[in-house]
């Protein structure tokens, strides 16, 4: 009888175990197809000629499904050097233009100087570094290279990497 | 195998091999109901009407609805709006019911804690109550945001973004969720996925919990009195029906209950026909547009008390970001009803009006989160009555809390010391 009830138990506990094993790798399974498809995540470049911009100009342009905002610094905004993007002689902000706090699309306010995000009154500066709200954090800088008067989002070069090492 | 015998009929045919006769009893005909309870307690009744006509309207809206980024907001506004007969009307009744389902949930919770209803014995009525609040929730999201119109995308970001602030692993969470780095077409697919199969599964087979945590300690009732069901319910099948304090539910209780649906449907569909629009958001009948954010997000009106919650932190304290605190506080507002039946120190079952701290609390509760919700759709910039709205948002806020962890838990304690009422 005793023995018998041990051959129960241990097929019990095979059973168990080849139920743990196969639950983990299908859990593995379900992760990864929910995880972006290849096709999402070879998503492309964007090139923005910067030269035909005035002074003080804001742009919005695309990239990978991203607002993106372009803002050529006139005079009265002071430099920043962590923050700016030089081409020849202007300052450029280039952002992701999402607030940090939940991804709305702050506006900006030219009058005032300022990013508003209208969503959770979260307020961002010329340079988009976060002053008032719920926003954690500046606005994030989408990867750049620069190349002559262009600007190529999508791709490291030297400029962003030292933006980058000084955030 | 039991012995089968020829049978009488097609019940007796049915019972010899499932017990019919058995089931209806203990389901409905010996299944005990309190007599003294009012017109609160048919919101039940109601909410499972409600619920059967989403899923039916929700079955025929399929048929034609495209979960498809370049397709859904044509197949919703203008295939099933234009072209499909009875197709405004389908859509009405799904929307309407969506919204006005949780007008009922708001009144069935607050009665169960008026009346004391999750306390002694019914804590997991309340628990899987509220469970269904928060699957209720979550279906409501995903099917808001189907129709991809403008505000629909925009409540998708926000809401999939809250995801990023779980520590160190949030942006990738928010990654997965979405299926691509912003709000697309994979992310409208699996809501719809979530909307139309997974939640309304779950949903089902937490209903039938629901209603099964409420078969052994009996629905409360209007004095909180302790009603011995055993001995109540030999009274009524003695045929001493007049002293017994209970009726079976079918087809006693029942009855009352369909007059309840009845007076109810009749309001319903005068709001499906005539007002309508109270259901749909006019930004969203604009097609969701990913470069350009609505000047004003607002989630509908039935979430507004807590979207008040999550931005009424905009400020950091002792070095804890307003981000984080705001997230957190969302969360919890989420999920602190579940506590009730912890936070109420006192076992004393018994209308608010008879216990004086709990009846103040329980209107001050039910005002404050009325100011909330109030405040969720004003924008956060403005200013009502000379003071910011970010500070009411604030003190609302701040206020929700202290009544449910700290003057809840004083009162009832005090109650108990007090021996009762
Ligand atoms: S999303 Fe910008 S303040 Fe909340």
């Amino acid at each position: 009888m005793s023995v018998k009830q041990e051959r129960r138990n241990f097929i019990g506990l095979a059973f168990g175990a080849v139920a743990a094993v196969g639950g983990a790798f299908s859990l593995v399974a379900v992760k990864k197809t929910w995880d972006p498809l290849p096709s999402v995540k070879a998503a492309g470049f964007t090139t923005v000629d910067l030269s035909p911009m005035k002074d003080g100009e804001m742009r919005q342009i695309e990239w990978r499904k991203k607002p993106i905002f372009i803002l050529k610094k006139d005079a009265n905004m002071a430099p920043n050097d962590k923050r700016d993007v030089v081409v020849g002689d202007s300052r450029y902000i280039v952002a992701i233009a999402l607030c940090t706090h939940l991804g709305c699309i702050p506006e900006w306010r030219a009058s005032k100087q300022v990013f508003i995000c209208a969503c959770h009154a979260g307020e961002f500066n010329v340079d988009g570094i976060n002053t008032f709200g719920p926003p954690p954090r500046p606005l994030d800088i989408p990867p750049f290279k620069i190349d002559g008067t262009k600007l190529v989002l999508g791709e490291t070069g030297p400029e962003y990497e030292k933006l980058v090492a000084q955030a | 195998m039991a012995q089968i015998r020829k049978s009488t009929g097609i019940i007796d045919w049915l019972d010899q091999r499932m017990a019919v006769n058995k089931m209806m009893k203990v389901l409905v005909s010996e299944y005990w109901i309190p007599k003294n309870i009012n017109f609160l307690w048919a919101m039940g009744v109601i909410l499972t009407t409600l619920f059967v006509l989403l899923l039916i309207t929700g079955f025929l809206l399929m048929m034609y609805y495209k979960p498809d980024i370049n397709l859904a907001f044509d197949s919703v506004n203008y295939t099933i709006m234009k072209e499909v007969e009875y197709g405004w009307l389908w859509r009405h009744i799904h929307a309407v019911a969506a919204s006005v389902i949780f007008l009922i949930i708001y009144i069935h919770t607050f009665t169960a804690i008026y009346y004391g209803s999750y306390k002694k014995g019914r804590e997991l009525i309340w628990v899987s109550g509220m469970l269904l609040f928060i699957l209720f929730s979550a279906e409501a999201f995903s099917g808001y945001m189907l129709p991809w119109g403008q505000m629909s995308y925009w409540a998708a970001m926000v809401i999939t973004n809250l995801f990023g602030g779980i520590p160190v692993i949030g942006d990738a969470v928010v990654e997965w969720i979405r299926g691509d780095y912003a709000v697309s077409d994979s992310t409208l697919t699996r809501f719809f996925m979530l909307h139309v199969c997974l939640l309304p599964l779950v949903l089902i087979a937490v209903i039938a919990l629901h209603f099964y945590t409420l078969r052994i300690p009996h629905v409360n009732n209007e004095t909180g009195e302790e009603i011995d069901f055993d001995i109540e319910a030999e009274k009524y099948l003695k045929g001493d029906k007049a002293n017994a304090k209970v009726i079976p539910f079918w087809p006693g209780f029942l009855a009352k209950d369909f007059m309840y649906i009845g007076f109810f449907m009749i309001f319903f569909f005068y709001l499906v026909c005539f007002h309508f629009n109270f259901a749909m958001d006019p930004i969203n009948f604009e097609p969701g547009n990913p470069l350009k954010t609505p000047p004003h997000i607002y989630p509908e009106w039935y979430f507004l008390w807590q979207y008040e919650i999550l931005r009424g932190f905009f400020f950091d304290i002792f070095g804890f970001s307003a981000y984080n605190i705001g997230l957190i506080a969302f969360a919890f507002a989420g999920i602190a009803l579940f506590f009730m039946p912890i936070y109420d120190r006192s076992d004393v079952v018994a209308p608010a009006h008879e216990r004086k701290g709990f009846f103040v609390w329980f209107w001050l509760l039910v005002i404050d989160m009325i100011i909330l919700t109030i405040f969720g759709k004003l924008p956060a910039d403005g200013v009502t009555m000379g003071i910011s709205n970010s500070w009411i948002g604030f003190y609302s806020t701040i206020t929700f809390f202290i009544l449910l962890l700290v003057v809840l838990p004083i009162i009832t304690t005090l109650e108990k010391k007090r021996g009762g009422k």
